[in-house]
């Protein structure tokens, strides 16, 4: 076994061992940790892999960024002592069965597949490549996805803006009471 | 085995020749990632003291002070002291906290420092890792730090360590988009993210002069948003100690504030790397075009010395601010990011774009 097989067992394992604890933790910010070393072992067998730049946006994106939104969700929420009430025993069956056949089904379905060695050229990821196919849009360029994702999260800033901003009242606007007046003295 | 100061390459290639004549290409492997990692390790725990004793030198020399003097000449033993203290301090551990959280929280702060420790270039042939996407390597490692902020403040079940660690969350999160934004500046003027290539590439100007305006202004956001992503004053409300006794390690003591305080210490000294390491020249003597007696005497000091002068400088820049100015609220300083910081920055890229399209620059 060379190095770089046990480097791959020992991600493969975290990740396996999290994702369970995952969804098994009764507390709820020990499952967003859980998650986050999923993402991170995961982030590293894409260095394995050699494409750093893949990795690098893992662990910008999910790590760095949707962990923190999801811990600071939780922060925001709940109290340390909270843990999740224990599903009754049917639910646990039924959840249980169903989570077996999933995963009877997925294996199986690896089982029977003929997997060959690769033939095709190793692929070139730098980020000179990665950038340049991001933002051409001839032959294997990305642009109008990029744009068009691009424009997705527009909406769905300006979507969250609008949700999360405060209401003018419309008494402020039109008629300004004293305690109205006090508070803009003070501002 | 030769030794040169000036180019290490030649040195770390040789060592790796020794080791692979006597033992295997895994253990060679293993013992050389041994060997690294302690040094890390060394380098951490030296630099991490040597840091605190120059904070509290410079602190008391703005407050027209001596500072440490009395253990060891100059005080010099006085961190060492003070670290050997903090290790035999009891472990106390809050009744009704999170405990695999509670304990985890300072290694996740210190994990992500190693990580992004790992890729800075500290003279010719001495980095350990480099990527191809150096910078962005850095960021990104850098921002799973908060995580064990977040994590820490949380588990402490403390209300003063709940709200810095929320105050200390929402500050770095804005700040690592302007960092971010002003590394991006940089890249598109080097044309390239290896850490290795940068340095490379302020052969004959360092990129601050090089890159002129554009350079110069992602500079000084970058030296904003470093110290404030550090949490370091005058931006350090998540630690505020008049209102926060000490924000979300108040419930740490003993070696797991030591890994808080020490973390803090050595993401300073990340900064002021990525500072030298981008703008600076990195481990570049200081060149100016056409004077070669001037280049020729500046190539006598190594590389290495280079770097530390240049980070040490930047560092002290970064203590002046703490020193200097006062704090800030928590408005104003999410004001200064998103209001002024944020699109000075695009702006700025902007301009950027122009200077290298049109080619006016050195």
């Amino acid at each position: 076994m060379t190095l770089s097989d046990i480097m791959f067992y020992l991600f493969a394992g975290s990740i396996l061992t999290f994702s369970v604890l995952t969804v098994t933790s009764r507390r709820i910010l020990r499952s967003a940790v859980y998650l986050l070393f999923v993402l991170v072992s995961t982030a590293g067998i894409y260095f394995m892999l050699n494409y750093n730049f893949l990795a690098a946006v893992q662990l910008t994106v999910y790590a760095g960024g949707i962990i923190v939104l999801i811990i600071f969700s939780i922060l925001l929420t709940s109290h340390v002592s909270e843990k999740a009430v224990v599903a009754p025993l049917s639910q646990q069956i039924y959840s249980a069965l169903a989570v077996a056949a999933g995963a009877v089904l997925t294996l199986m379905t690896i089982f029977r597949f003929g997997f060959t060695a690769t033939t095709v050229q190793q692929g070139d990821a730098t980020v000179q490549t990665v950038g340049r196919a991001l933002v051409s849009y001839g032959k294997d360029g990305f642009a109008l996805p990029f744009e068009v994702i691009s424009v997705l999260l527009l909406a769905a800033m300006v979507g969250a803006i609008v949700l999360a901003r405060k209401e003018k009242k419309v008494s402020d606007v039109a008629t300004p009471t004293t305690s109205n007046r006090d508070n803009t003295s003070k501002s | 085995m030769g030794f040169n100061i000036y180019d290490f390459t030649e040195m770390t290639h040789n060592m790796h020749l020794w080791f692979l004549e006597r033992m295997s290409p895994a253990m060679t492997t293993v013992v050389e990632w041994t060997i690294i990692g302690v040094c890390y390790l060394l380098f951490i725990a030296l630099f991490g003291l040597f840091l605190v004793y120059a904070e509290r030198k410079v602190c008391a020399a703005f407050q027209q002070r001596l500072g440490p003097t009395r253990v060891g000449y100059w005080g010099l033993l006085q961190t060492i002291a003070d670290f050997l203290k903090l290790l035999m301090k009891e472990l106390i551990m809050p009744k009704s906290a999170d405990k695999f959280l509670y304990n985890l929280a300072p290694f996740i702060v210190m994990i992500a420092t190693f990580m992004a420790i790992a890729v800075l270039p500290f003279g010719k042939g001495l980095q350990t890792m480099d990527f191809d996407i150096g910078i962005f390597y850095v960021t990104a490692v850098s921002s799973i730090g908060v995580i064990g902020i977040l994590i820490a403040g949380w588990s402490s079940n403390n209300k003063y360590s709940l709200i810095g660690a929320m105050r200390s969350g929402a500050q770095i999160l804005s700040y690592e988009l302007s960092v971010s934004l002003s590394l991006v500046t940089m890249i598109i003027f080097a044309g390239t993210m290896q850490l290795s290539g940068i340095v490379e590439g302020q052969r004959d100007a360092w990129f601050l002069f090089k890159g002129h305006i554009p350079a110069l202004i992602a500079f000084v956001i970058f030296l904003i948003a470093g110290t404030a992503e550090t949490n370091r004053g005058p931006f350090d409300l998540a630690e505020a100690e008049s209102e926060l006794t000490a924000g979300f390690h108040t419930e740490y003591s003993g070696i797991k504030f030591a890994f808080f305080f020490l973390a803090e210490y050595i993401n300073m000294f990340i900064v002021a790397a990525m500072a030298t390491t981008v703008f600076l020249g990195g481990w570049m003597p200081l060149h100016f075009g056409s004077l070669e007696s001037f280049n020729h005497v500046m190539d006598f000091i190594p590389p290495l010395v280079w770097f530390f002068i240049k980070v040490c400088g930047v560092i002290f820049l970064i203590m002046w601010f703490k020193w200097t100015f006062p704090r800030l609220r928590v408005d104003q300083i999410l004001t200064l990011e998103w209001k002024y910081l944020l699109p000075i920055n695009l702006i700025n890229i902007l301009l950027m774009c122009l200077v290298v399209l049109t080619k006016f620059h050195l």
